[in-house]
């Protein structure tokens, strides 16, 4: 099979496939924003160390991290309508990822909170701060320096992880791709688009997420 | 045999519980490519040899850059016309493996680059061969370092695998897909599929568990990574009992 | 402190220790590493629990509560208010690395003695002034030498005018060349406030300059107690004579 690459056919389809960039933005902008406030909840929650509620949120973190997306996408996509809750597949992606990164958000705060060293607790102690300044100024603030690279790139891990949001009927940058495939027996083009246009913002992304590493890191 | 529609989930189980060994299976196979493409890329990263380390960095960033998802769908859809023709099997577990690898090579990378210079100068000081150098100074330090990511890594190809589904690969995943379509009903076999990947996972991570033992005993490390602090010890960081107001 | 024990699994650091400390005194501790003496401080601040006994500061116990002359158990809210009276400078500073030697200060005076911020402002920048960091207030911690930080945590523990003032050998983390301006801070402080004053220490002439009282302890029991006079410089106890020949001959 002879095949020839076609800009004119590759330009024509950009504006369809920005259209679905704009859902692969929303979908990864509202799932980082569910993961970090779940992610927060789950890990307060297991460092609590509250009887029965603490352990079984531990358990929960690894069955949502020891699970494949996709089954959870699918699960939620075709639970919600059998319970009467008519979500947009869209909504229905973002709460999935939103979920799935939240598992793994918990344990990087954690870590953040644990290692906020233990003389910061004892000195807020010996002066007597009130526990919500505590947490609300002393051992947060500490814990966030060293989680927000690491969100960081789960934000663009989720960007890139989105495409799976296509397997729901959500017409993100690969969906997008699909249907102009399957529409113009075409699939090269498209799909070569689509990986670059990931390619092309993921990648200064990651750079900046790594100089903020670097930064944090130093200081 | 029973109509369609009375059918139920019991039916559709060994259809079901058939598709672990493939997934076990594709998991095993495309770590193999992991750990393979870790290696190479991540040695070819830390080359001081700019013709081996830029393009080693270049297909990293490329693959980690570009989507997973995307790679997969590329490399079914338009790999073919290329005249590359891979089955979809060998492309899947090429994309997985590749992509996989692509984050596991930092870690290689990493875990040679922690190895003090000054390990490989006092052995070739004593005169030591390359090959003794590599098999018994540098790898028992770095291996160890790798087998915890590793075994995240493992866990993510596992999870991985179900997106195989999507390139027409009958494993765990595909298979209840099909079931729910023919039964209809998501709820009992999505459940009992996300079980099953759980308990595959924790049986990984067991595994993982024992390989650490098992290389920090060939790298002559003590066996006992995770030490718990003594009663008598202070620990220097650590949530406080009092930080929840008890 | 009465009868105070502390144990940590099953290795006694302080026992059945019985000690009182009276308005103004200067008591200073010493004693080999790992004798308990900071442990003694710990349970002063209320940092640890006492696996047995009770500590009683400024007419709160720390731990329990009196009720019909009976010592009853008692939690966190009780230590709370037992701590008011207690300050203490850790041997590592702990100071809080993402807030300046200003907000360091201040953060305690807004928020438990509830000050205006401008009062606030104004007792930090007076007490930062007091220990030569009149020209650093907007430093971070990592912008100040260890010396300059130890300073600042002292501020930050004066400036809610505790009754008793702990010192958790505040100068082991220290350079030797930046000791001698902690110290001086210290010792002037130690003769002009009326605050009692806890201090674990290795620096003997120091201890013997500020101290009414020196306490040699180790292996969770006071060897010796005495003014400085006498267990400095003319101990009794075999234990006391063999340590100070030690730390002297260092």
């Amino acid at each position: 099979m002879t095949f020839q690459w076609d800009w004119g056919f590759a330009f024509q389809q950009l504006p369809t496939l920005l259209q679905g960039l704009v859902f692969t933005l929303e979908a990864t902008f509202f799932g980082s924003l569910l993961a970090f406030v779940l992610g927060l909840v789950w890990a307060l929650a297991r460092l609590a160390e509250v009887p029965v509620v603490s352990p079984l949120v531990r358990l929960w973190v690894e069955f949502v991290r020891g699970t494949p997306l996709l089954i959870q996408l699918y699960f939620l996509f075709f639970i919600f309508p059998s319970y009467g809750v008519t979500l947009p597949a869209l909504e229905t992606g973002i709460i999935g990822l939103g979920i799935y990164y939240s598992a793994y958000a918990s344990e990087v705060y954690r870590a953040g909170i644990e290692g906020v060293p233990r003389g910061q607790w004892e000195a807020s102690l010996a002066l007597g701060l009130p526990l919500r300044r505590v947490w609300g100024r002393i051992v947060l603030p500490q814990a966030m320096r060293f989680a927000v690279p690491v969100l960081g790139n789960f934000v663009i891990s989720m960007f890139k992880e989105s495409a799976i949001l296509s397997t729901i009927s959500v017409l993100e940058l690969i969906g997008q791709a699909n249907i102009i495939g399957a529409e113009t027996a075409r699939y090269v083009e498209p799909l070569t688009m689509a990986a670059l246009i990931f390619l092309v913002i993921s990648y200064p992304a990651a750079r900046l997420v790594r100089l903020l590493e670097a930064r944090t890191g130093a200081a | 045999m029973r109509y369609l529609a009375e059918r139920t989930l019991g039916d559709y189980l060994p259809l079901l519980l058939q598709g672990i060994p493939i997934t076990l299976e594709l998991t095993l196979a495309s770590t193999v490519v992991l750990v393979a493409a870790g290696f190479v890329f991540g040695l070819g990263r830390g080359s001081r040899n700019r013709l081996i380390r830029w393009p080693a960095g270049f297909v990293v960033e490329v693959l980690r850059g570009s989507s997973a998802i995307a790679q997969l769908f590329w490399a079914f859809y338009v790999l073919p016309y290329f005249g590359v023709e891979l089955s979809p099997l060998a492309a899947g577990i090429a994309v997985l493996g590749l992509n996989g690898g692509a984050y596991f090579s930092e870690v290689v990378r990493a875990a040679f680059a922690s190895v003090p210079k000054g390990q490989t100068e006092a052995a070739i000081a004593l005169n030591l061969s390359a090959w003794f150098r590599l098999r018994r100074i540098i790898l028992p330090q770095a291996l160890p370092i790798m087998v915890p990511p590793f075994g995240n890594a493992l866990i993510d190809m596992l999870k991985f695998t179900a997106l195989l589904s999507l390139v027409t690969i009958q494993e765990l995943a595909y298979r209840a897909d099909a079931i729910r379509s023919v039964l209809e009903d998501a709820g009992p076999v999505y459940s009992l599929t996300l079980l099953i990947y759980f308990a595959m996972a924790l049986a990984l991570s067991a595994l993982v568990q024992w390989l650490e033992v098992a290389v920090n005993r060939w790298a002559g490390r003590s066996t006992r990574t995770g030490r718990k602090a003594g009663p008598q010890e202070r620990s220097t960081s650590g949530v406080p009992r009092w930080a929840f107001g008890r | 402190m009465r009868d105070v024990t502390m144990r940590y699994g099953s290795r006694t650091v302080v026992d059945s220790l019985l000690l009182s400390v009276k308005p103004r005194e200067k008591v200073a501790i010493i004693g080999p590493s790992g004798s308990g003496k900071t442990t003694i401080l710990r349970l002063a601040m209320g940092l640890e629990r006492p696996s047995e006994g009770w500590i009683r500061i400024d007419g709160n116990y720390l731990w329990h509560v009196e009720r019909n002359g009976a010592l009853l158990p008692a939690g966190e809210q009780q230590a709370r208010r037992a701590r008011r009276a207690v300050g203490m400078v850790f041997q590592q500073f702990n100071l809080f690395p993402h807030m300046t030697a200003m907000q360091n200060v201040t953060e305690p005076l807004v928020h438990v003695l509830r000050l205006s911020k401008k009062d606030a402002h104004d007792r930090a920048a007076d007490l930062l002034t007091r220990v030569g960091l009149a020209t650093h207030l907007d430093h971070r911690p990592a912008q100040l030498s260890g010396g300059q930080q130890q300073r600042v945590a002292i501020a930050r523990s004066l400036a809610l005018r505790p009754k008793v003032m702990l010192f958790d050998e505040v100068t082991s983390a220290l350079d030797p060349e930046l000791v001698g301006e902690v110290l001086n801070v210290i010792r002037d402080l130690a003769h002009t406030t009326s605050m009692a004053m806890m201090i674990v220490t290795h620096e003997i002439t120091f201890a013997s300059d500020i101290a009414d009282r020196v306490i040699m302890f180790d292996h969770g029991h006071v060897v010796e107690e005495g003014t400085p006079d006498v267990v400095l410089r003319n101990p009794q106890s075999p234990r006391t004579k063999q340590f100070l020949k030690a730390i002297l001959e260092r």
